[in-house]
């Protein structure tokens, strides 16, 4: 079989000369193949995300139409007093996320930078793995390791926190944390639990970012730093650090989109509880995910259009906090050839 | 021996606005550096042999030879970069001012500090702005100034590289907003503020026109009284316009990288003892 490529098209006199020409890729054939289906694979992936969104969306007018703008300023939810909403979920869900971030970002940035720029060989490629590994461990492991070994320890710092820190409204907890025989239980299950549990979930995917731009950082610049006499650390303020600033923050922004959809793990520790409250490290919680996730097994059709709602909303936020890391990322210096 | 160094319209007639500006460094006087039997090996591959170079105080030494004859990677042992790359060993001694910089006793850090680089691809800071890149180096070893030591480093250091005439308005401009030899001059500048004995030079004009590549050797014939210069190039003319010494590597078919004749300049150029670097200063190879 031959194929018979058009090269040379002919003349069209009445065009203006002026008019920019229109061109052929003049692909071949296997070129085409693959151009054809990997518009076809990304469309795919385009349109699923799309039609969840639509889903979600069809599903929410019920609810939002029923409710009103009281779905979002409501606190309580008690479908069997006709009571929804997802004020205090809201919070929660941020609060758990935020402590993830804390927790998770200088952890995951020195970890990368240590992993660039510190470990020797052997141990890097080691480390690397290992790091990848956190991230292929299911989130409910994650949760029983937070509920079984981490929150019979966490709840002691809990406790000094409040003892010593307790006046400023985070963290506060609203029990005597200097009684003889203090409440353990009023520390437990907590926004501030949750949130290392999911930490250690969002350390991998934030650390593989921040290597990868770590990792690009110019080898002229760093060439320069070194051999100006700098110290290693000198070496990653100057050169790495202010080259990777995008990344780091996409990748930071990336975890955030990960820690307030995680949901196993969260559902595993805390205690639903729906109060909008800054203090995190008092027992009793709710997300958004751990909502949706706790409820839906035996909710009614109304209640599932209303538990969807809630996952629209949490759909929406995700994806501006991840299209808000894309556009960062693509923007900064480092990300010029970083996709996420 | 200067011949052509003064003559060769160093000044280009006119008065250089930078020069004379009594701007002299306070820096420690100009080292010599010795090397003795260095061999070099990335990995397995041993790429030098036994190389030896005395380069005495207050003068600019240029290496010369074909590519891939170990040049660079000799340069790079002066100033202990060497040891940088992955895989990358070292054999041998390297003597600042008669001390051994590979020896116990002596950090890294402060070698390097001591033996500065420029690098053949300009590679200013490009987060920060002409005036921080050439502070880049306090910052870096945790050197304190005052705010007006500072101010009086920019314009020292830059007046030397020659660059201050063309960037004193625009010291709060990004460095990498300069032409390529701007930007290489910066890194001069960069280099000299930290105090350096000893300059390294990699083929800094190689990726210069050769305007740029003048202001740069009217630089290096600037700075030689007060730094000592080894300057790796491939630019025989440039060899013989900047240097007072010079040293031919070679690596043939089937040995390993070494010094084949080292001496003065003039008299590695026009009297050469060894048929090789009479083939390769005339051009007939390389």
């Amino acid at each position: 079989m031959t194929t018979t490529v058009d090269l040379a098209p002919p003349p069209a006199p009445s065009s203006d000369p002026r008019t920019p020409r229109r061109l052929s890729p003049g692909l071949q054939p296997s070129d085409r193949i693959f151009h054809g289906g990997a518009t076809v694979i990304g469309m795919v992936v385009l349109a699923l995300t799309g039609a969840i969104g639509l889903f979600l969306g069809f599903q929410s007018i019920p609810t939002l139409h029923y409710y009103g703008l009281h779905f979002f300023t409501e606190t309580q939810w008690l479908p069997e007093l006709n009571k929804i909403g997802i004020a205090a979920v809201l919070v929660g869900t941020v609060e758990v996320a935020l402590v993830a971030m804390v927790v998770s970002f200088p952890l995951a940035l020195m970890l990368a930078l240590f992993i660039t720029d510190y470990a020797p060989k052997r141990i890097k490629s080691w480390l690397i793995s290992t790091v990848d590994l956190m991230a292929a461990v299911p989130s409910i492991i994650y949760g029983l390791w937070g509920f079984y070994l981490l929150q019979p320890h966490a709840i002691n710092v809990a406790r000094f926190l409040s003892q010593y820190v307790g006046w400023f409204p985070v963290f506060h907890v609203d029990t005597d944390p200097n009684a003889a025989v203090w409440q353990q239980s009023r520390y437990t299950s907590s926004a501030f639990i949750a949130g290392l549990a999911v930490a250690m979930m969002a350390i991998p995917l934030a650390c593989a970012i921040m290597r990868g731009v770590f990792d690009q950082a110019p080898l002229g610049e760093r060439e320069a730093a070194m051999a100006l006499g700098g110290t290693r650390f000198g070496v990653a303020r100057t050169v790495v650090l202010p080259f990777a600033k995008g990344g780091v923050i996409g990748g930071t922004m990336l975890a955030l989109g990960r820690a307030l959809g995680e949901t196993a793990a969260v559902l595993i520790i805390i205690s639903p509880a729906y109060d909008i409250k800054p203090r995190i490290l008092e027992a009793g919680t709710q997300t958004t995910s751990a909502l949706i996730a706790g409820n839906f097994g035996n909710a009614t059709k109304s209640q599932l259009s209303a538990l969807l709602t809630a996952g629209f909303v949490l759909f929406l936020i995700t994806l501006a906090v991840n299209s808000f890391a894309a556009v960062f990322i693509r923007r900064s210096r480092s990300g010029a050839g970083t996709e996420i | 021996m200067k011949v052509s160094l003064d003559g060769a319209g160093l000044t280009g007639g006119a008065p250089r606005p930078d020069a004379g500006a009594g701007v002299r460094p306070v820096g420690p006087a100009p080292a010599g550096l010795d090397a003795l039997g260095v061999c070099a090996w990335f990995g397995q591959t041993q790429v030098l042999d036994d190389v030896s170079l005395s380069v005495p105080p207050a003068t600019v030494t240029a290496l010369i030879g074909p590519s891939g004859c170990g040049k660079s990677t000799f340069l790079r042992i002066l100033n202990r970069m060497h040891e940088s790359t992955d895989g990358a060993q070292m054999a041998g001694e390297v003597f600042l001012n008669g001390e051994d910089i590979y020896g116990p006793g002596h950090r890294l850090t402060d070698v390097r500090k001591q033996i500065g680089m420029v690098f053949q691809k300009p590679n200013p800071f490009p987060s920060m702005s002409i005036a921080d890149n050439v502070t880049a180096g306090l910052g870096l070893t945790n050197t304190k100034v005052s705010r007006s030591d500072r101010v009086d480093l920019i314009e020292e250091c830059l007046t030397r590289a020659g660059l201050w005439s063309e960037v004193k308005d625009r010291l709060d401009r990004p460095g990498s907003a300069l032409s390529g030899g701007q930007q290489q001059r910066l890194c001069i500048a960069r280099s000299l503020a930290v105090r350096p004995k000893v300059l390294l030079m990699d083929e800094p004009c190689s990726a210069l026109d050769p305007t740029s590549t003048r202001r740069i050797e009217d630089t290096i014939a600037e700075l030689q009284d007060d730094v000592t210069i080894v300057i790796v190039t491939h630019n025989m003319q440039q060899a013989t316009r900047v240097s007072q010494r010079a040293a031919f590597f070679l690596a043939e078919p089937g040995s390993l990288g070494g010094i084949v004749e080292q001496g003065d300049t003039v008299d590695l150029f026009e009297h050469p003892r060894d048929e090789r670097t009479s083939d390769y200063v005339n051009g007939r190879f390389g």
